[in-house]
């Protein structure tokens, strides 16, 4: 097994589309690394020229200590599990398994063997004489599986794999999926669109957009520390409020003033904003960091707000609320007695205030 | 005031409804709908078909209305030596011609579906053989094999491969040859094309999934495309073969059949025996013993696209 490097890594298509923009990642051995990012943002770009199957404008990428930029994909002994399958429609499970088996010349009895114990592994005895059209759309999913994995590849590449299946299925296979790696500890790059499957799934979460890197780091990492608005916004659901706020000394103390909320930040992180007194900032916070004020509460933490909707999901309650001209969705406990239009006051939790500069979008 | 308009109104409206109610019964909908085809199939395939089967048991001549002789048209066919020829150039011609029209259509089609520039352009220029008027063409070809001012000669000359002009289409040994030249160059774009459409059904991921698992160029061809791809081959072999087996205008126009009958097909001898000599039911006898063993042709590769579809 290896691990990938991705070295300033860009591609461009026909000479005018700039799909992806010097990228760089190290993607250690064993690990699994998921790419994550809005629609067009480069994902699928970025592993189809790790794969070979789509050419490297300029940078490198490495598998192993082997540079691969002009090995075709079956000499990188990878493997690729598709979006839409690609299962060949015209073999068996088992032919559709063993390809890449034949094809490398492997002996008969080799072949079966593998071809069982992945059909095992994935708990697709029954399917193995199969046509894949047969077949449902998490067996398929299944049988793509099992065709990367006879092949015991040095690094897995995956493309949106459970995109076509439905909600529940998908929550099934991605439990699967992660126990598949957990037993074969083999380098995974995964992409998906989904943030949820990627914070679920990846050793380390990769968020691009716009063909940039935005951030890279373990999937709490990521969420507890964002990097800019982007990634903020993009991971976590509900999604973080941002609310447009103005920097001001009042009484020795930074305040952020918005319209509708006034909050002093605890001073340490004031310290990092004062440079931008007088200045704007988006302050972020998430609906699961708000909850119903008490007496104690200090001022500088809450606001008032105006209760729009609820949302009862059974383990919380989600209270979309107005608080001047923003929109401010709290996340509050079950227990929460509230009714719409009621007018309630909300507590930010100071220790996960976040604050982005109003021009760069990154955090402070 | 208003609902006496409309009740004035209501009975030419009633009665269209009525008329539109009464196509809502699907047998009368489907036999009106069947009734045009219904009605060209008879007149065009049905009537002139058994109108041929009854004059292929008749001794009808031109300007002589026949009597029933039963089979003895079909016997003295049986006898006839040159029928034997004709049957058998045209197995050959079929054989030949089909062949290298796959092979080449395929080597197309493979090629157009590649990106590259001007694919557009290229892809309607290739289809020029099949658009331009069969017989204008041949007459073209006609003229590129004439002996004495044949480019063709000329080009062989030029280079130094000939030294003698070479009668393309009047050497019994060459003009065979020549006529599926001919027919090849006319048949080759309808295979690109068609099975161009075909490749273009396959999705270019299986391509991917099959190098990325090892299969070199060839092997991807060989076990994606080609599984793949047969039913659409099939099929335009299906109608390449019945089309090419009873060819006629380029025979007629390059040979007429000669020499010495060395190009003589099933459908020239049949309108040379029919019209040329006027002894129409014998014409019609020829056409007919086409018909089994087109057939047979049809049932083993409708059979066969069957046991591929369902695969
Ligand atoms: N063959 C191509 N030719 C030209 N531009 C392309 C090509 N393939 C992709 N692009 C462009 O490159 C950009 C990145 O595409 P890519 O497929 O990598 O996005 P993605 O992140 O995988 O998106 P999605 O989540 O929709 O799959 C897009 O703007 C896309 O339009
Ligand atoms: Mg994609």
């Amino acid at each position: 097994m290896a691990g990938v490097s991705i070295r300033q890594v860009n591609k461009l298509y026909d000479g005018a589309v700039h799909a992806v923009k010097d990228v760089s990642l190290e993607i250690h051995d064993k690990e699994f690394v998921v790419l994550v990012g809005p629609s067009g943002c480069g994902k699928t770009t970025t592993l189809r020229m790790v794969a070979g199957l789509e050419s490297i404008t300029s940078g490198e990428v490495l598998i192993g200590d082997t540079v691969v930029n002009e090995l075709p994909p079956m000499d990188r002994d990878i493997a690729m599990v598709f979006q839409n399958y690609a299962l060949y429609p015209h073999m068996s499970v088992f032919d559709n398994m063993a390809f890449g088996l034949k094809m490398r010349k492997f002996a008969r009895a080799e072949i079966q063997a593998r071809v069982k114990q992945a059909a095992d592994i994935l708990g697709i005895h029954e399917l193995l004489h199969r046509k894949p059209r047969q077949l449902s759309g998490g067996q398929r999913q299944r049988v793509a599986l099992g065709r990367a994995i006879v092949r015991h590849p040095q690094v897995f590449l995956f493309d949106e794999p459970l995109s076509n299946l439905d909600a529940k299925l998908r929550v099934q296979m991605r439990v699967e999926l992660k126990k598949l790696h957990e037993r074969l500890g083999t380098t995974a790059i995964y992409v998906t669109h989904d943030q949820v499957e990627a914070m679920t799934l990846g050793d380390r979460v990769v968020v691009m957009k716009d063909g940039l890197v935005q951030q890279v780091g373990e999937p709490l990492e990521l969420y507890n520390a964002p990097a800019n608005r982007f990634v903020a916004g993009f991971l976590g659901s509900p999604a973080m409020n941002f609310v447009e706020v103005r920097l001001a000394e009042r009484g020795g103390a930074l305040w952020a003033e918005g319209d509708g909320l006034r909050i002093q930040p605890l001073p340490e992180q004031a310290g990092r904003l004062a440079r931008l007194n007088g200045g704007r900032a988006t302050l972020g916070v998430r609906p699961e960091d708000l909850r119903i004020a008490n007496g104690s509460d200090p001022e500088g933490l809450c606001f008032e707000a105006d209760i729009e909707v609820i949302e009862k999901l059974g383990a919380q309650i989600l209270l979309d609320t107005r608080a001047g001209s923003h929109t401010i969705v709290a996340s509050v406990e079950p227990t929460v007695r509230a009714r719409v239009h009621d007018r309630l006051r909300l507590a930010i939790n100071p220790d996960r205030l976040h604050f982005f500069d109003a021009a760069n979008e990154a955090a402070i | 005031m208003a609902t006496q308009d409309a009740s004035l109104v209501a009975s030419p409206a009633r009665r269209a409804v009525r008329r539109v109610r009464q196509l809502e019964d699907e047998r009368k909908l489907a036999f009106l709908l069947l009734a045009p085809t219904g009605i060209l199939l008879g007149l065009f395939i049905a009537y002139p078909f058994v109108t041929g089967i009854w004059l292929a048991l008749t001794d009808t001549r031109v300007g002589v209305p026949g009597d029933f002789v039963g089979l003895k048209n079909f016997v003295k066919i049986w006898n006839d030596s040159i029928f034997r020829i004709a049957v058998w150039n045209t197995v050959w011609y079929t054989f030949v011609t089909t062949v290298f029209k796959l092979a080449l259509g395929l080597w197309l089609a493979v090629l157009l579906n590649r990106h590259f520039r001007g694919k557009a352009f290229v892809r309607a220029f290739v289809l020029l053989p099949f658009i331009i008027p069969t017989v204008l063409s041949t007459f073209a070809w006609k003229w590129m094999f004439d002996p004495t001012f044949s480019v063709l000669n000329w080009l062989l000359w030029k280079l130094g491969i000939i030294d003698a002009r070479i009668n393309w289409l009047g050497d019994p040994d060459l003009a065979l040859w020549s006529v599926m030249v001919v027919n090849i160059w006319r048949g080759v774009p309808f295979y690109a094309i068609t099975l161009l459409a075909g490749l273009q059904t396959i999705s270019p991921e299986l391509h991917e999934a099959a190098a990325i698992d090892g299969a070199r160029p060839w092997q991807r061809f060989w076990y994606v495309t080609w599984p793949l791809l047969l039913p659409v081959t099939m099929v335009v072999t299906l109608f390449s073969v019945i089309q090419t087996f009873a060819d006629f205008q380029l025979v007629y126009v390059l040979t007429g059949g000669g020499p010495a009958n060395a190009t003589q097909l099933f459908a020239t001898y049949a309108y040379q025996l029919g019209i040329g000599t006027g002894l129409l039911s014998e014409g019609a006898a020829i056409s007919l013993a086409m018909f089994p063993i087109l057939f047979l042709v049809v049932i083993l590769q409708l059979l066969y696209i069957r046991r591929v579809e369902t695969r």
